[in-house]
């Protein structure tokens, strides 16, 4: 009894000895990750603790240490505030929008650049429409001025020429969506073929030949070959889409909204942004921005989950 | 299997496929055709022309006028400033964190790949990153466009899973060799990584150039905007000209060509190395798609 209990002690006294001395072993990789690890320490995991602020009447001077709480009280201000539900209407109208006219359209131009045959008018159509996806969207926004504006814009231009009036594009409410959802399109769809393309590369030509003795013609081959060749890669696109439903970016919001069209512009990013930098409501907002990212946790969690169920091999 | 082609329906969808995409392919350059066009023309062809890619009357006046101001020459040395700094302190920090986390005998290392994971799907956010940034006293500093974005964790995994797959039979020999840990990384590990880095120095640096975000959230101070915080002050920002980011502007500036010619100077960094974007960002699309 008494032996085995000593064998223990010496193992575990013995693996204990040789972690540190394969941490002595390899200490170079120890010294190489510090400064990586410094970056997430300092960048990352402060601005978790931060969020302490949320519950607290933070206030500059007083600094965090000092700083009163307040409990749920930004978070009940919140929910009973109008703001709140505007800026849920908007995010998820956005976000739904987005789901349906952009992402079906990479989709779409993927299977239309895979019936070019001839390669290199393929090559030189992808060269064409990958170009937007690579400029950033103050030039995507500004592109969208020069050509939107009213009194000399190009579209106006041409709208007046065949109506007679200008439509105000860059500032009416009704019109800030569609405006949005086209600039999406117009930059990322291009690109989005990219991993469709590389999809149906690899579908298996002898699937191809396979139908056609069968019979099948074009469209019969793309229904029963093509498609189902996409489907798992179209699966795990949706699901981390709905996965960042909410994540509608800041950038673009920023850009193209303006004191006109803010009731319909106005996400949670951009809210917190004017609240809590332009108004400095730092507690306040730092509570909607918590609320935003629990929201996105669940959302990805959840779609992980529901990629696992679908037998796919989830996003982690 | 080409027989089928040339009949029916099947020749109709062609020629129809044919004629849709290369409109669309047009629709994605044009915008950018009449922008470089447009900021070769003169005041007046821009107010009665409406859709013109090559001007009738060729100037550079409006070139002429912004590199004679500061701000925009000011403006894209701060973009390039921060554009190879950043990119530099990027790569030096994902790759010296993704070969430790790449090594399978690495004390910690899941520990610290759930720590990397969980920063991936929650952060601070924008308040307390902000708060955070201006107590390291980093508010108007070109610092503040690169530390709170230094590694991408998404790069980071790619790089981590790049580095595993390389064959362990180097590493042995290296070690047998006597190298350390870090001379392994750095002559036979980084050699053979050519590809990657490539990628993510592209990655990052488009990243950097293109970042608007930061700048707007962190500095205050005009003579340290990059270009395109001074490209939406222009264009977006109504009642701002040159002129009123310096002290006298020199004449009076021609509007709307001048704001065709910043978008233009904003745009060619990436039209220059486009080729090697192209490559590169679909490798790494690829790359992303193999998870880790």
């Amino acid at each position: 009894m008494e032996n085995v209990h000593e064998n223990k002690i010496n193992s575990v006294g013995q693996q204990k000895k040789s972690k540190w001395s394969q941490i002595l072993k390899e200490k170079w990789l120890y010294f190489m990750i510090l400064p990586g690890l410094a970056y997430f320490i300092i960048f990352k995991y402060v601005p978790m603790w931060g969020i302490i602020i949320a519950f607290q009447d933070y206030s500059p001077f007083l600094g965090v240490w000092q700083s009163q709480w307040v409990g749920l009280e930004h978070f009940q201000y919140f929910f009973s505030n109008p703001d709140f539900l505007r800026l849920l209407r908007n995010t998820f109208i956005l976000a739904l929008y987005d789901l349906v006219f952009f992402f079906p359209a990479p989709i779409i131009l993927s299977l239309m650049l895979n019936e070019i045959r001839l390669s290199a008018y393929k090559r030189t159509l992808q060269t064409f429409v990958y170009v937007p996806h690579f400029m950033s969207w103050v030039i995507i926004a500004s592109i969208s001025y020069v050509f939107l504006t009213t009194g000399g814009g190009l579209v106006n231009d041409l709208i007046a020429r065949f109506i007679g009036t200008e439509v105000n594009f860059l500032s009416s409410p009704e019109w800030f969506r569609p405006m949005i959802i086209g600039q999406i399109i117009w930059k990322e769809t291009g690109w989005g073929t990219v991993i469709f393309l590389a999809a149906l590369a690899s579908v298996d030509q002898e699937q191809y030949e396979a139908a056609i003795v069968d019979g099948a013609g074009r469209f019969r081959r793309l229904w029963h070959v093509t498609l189902p060749g996409l489907r798992s890669t179209i699966v795990i696109l949706l699901i981390l889409r709905l996965g960042n439903f909410l994540d509608t970016g800041f950038q673009q919001i920023y850009l193209m909204s303006n004191s006109l069209n803010r009731s319909v512009a106005d996400v949670f990013d951009t809210y917190v942004y004017f609240v809590g930098i332009t108004e400095g409501a730092f507690s306040y907002s730092t509570a909607v921005g918590l609320f935003k990212s629990i929201v996105g946790i669940v959302l990805i969690v959840g779609a992980d989950r529901f990629a696992k169920k679908l037998g796919q091999s989830g996003l982690f | 299997m080409h027989k089928m082609h040339n009949t029916g329906p099947g020749r109709v969808f062609d020629i129809f496929n044919h004629i849709f995409l290369a409109v669309v392919a047009m629709i994605t350059v044009i915008p950018f055709l009449y922008i470089i066009g447009g900021s070769f023309a003169s005041e007046s062809e821009l107010a009665t022309r409406s859709f013109f890619v090559i001007p009738h009357e060729f100037t550079t006046n409006a070139y002429n006028y912004i590199f004679s101001t500061d701000a925009v020459l000011r403006s894209l040395g701060i973009s390039i400033l921060v554009t190879v700094l950043g990119t530099l302190v990027s790569m030096i920090l994902t790759l010296t964190m993704a070969y430790p986390l790449s090594r399978p005998t690495m004390i910690g290392r899941n520990l610290l790949l759930n720590l990397i994971l969980f920063s991936m799907l929650f952060g601070g956010g924008m308040i307390p990153t902000y708060l955070l940034v201006k107590e390291l006293g980093l508010l108007d500093s070109i610092w503040a466009l690169i530390l709170p974005v230094a590694i991408n964790p998404f790069n980071l995994i790619i790089v981590k899973t790049f580095f595993q797959q390389l064959p362990k039979e180097l590493e042995d020999a290296s070690k047998i060799d006597g190298c350390t840990e870090f001379q392994t990384f750095w002559r036979v590990m980084l050699p053979l990584s050519k590809p990657v880095i490539a990628t993510f120095t592209l990655f990052y640096a488009v990243f950097y150039w293109n970042d608007f975000f930061n700048a707007l959230l962190y500095l205050t101070d005009t003579s340290k905007w990059p270009i395109q915080l001074l490209l939406q002050q222009l264009v977006m920002v109504a009642n701002t000209g040159l002129g009123d980011l310096q002290e006298a502007s020199l004449y009076e500036p021609p509007e709307e060509s001048v704001k065709l010619a910043v978008i233009v100077v904003a745009t060619v960094p990436i039209l220059i190395f486009y080729p090697f974007l192209q490559k590169h960002f679909a490798k790494g699309v690829m790359l992303g798609s193999v998870k880790g």
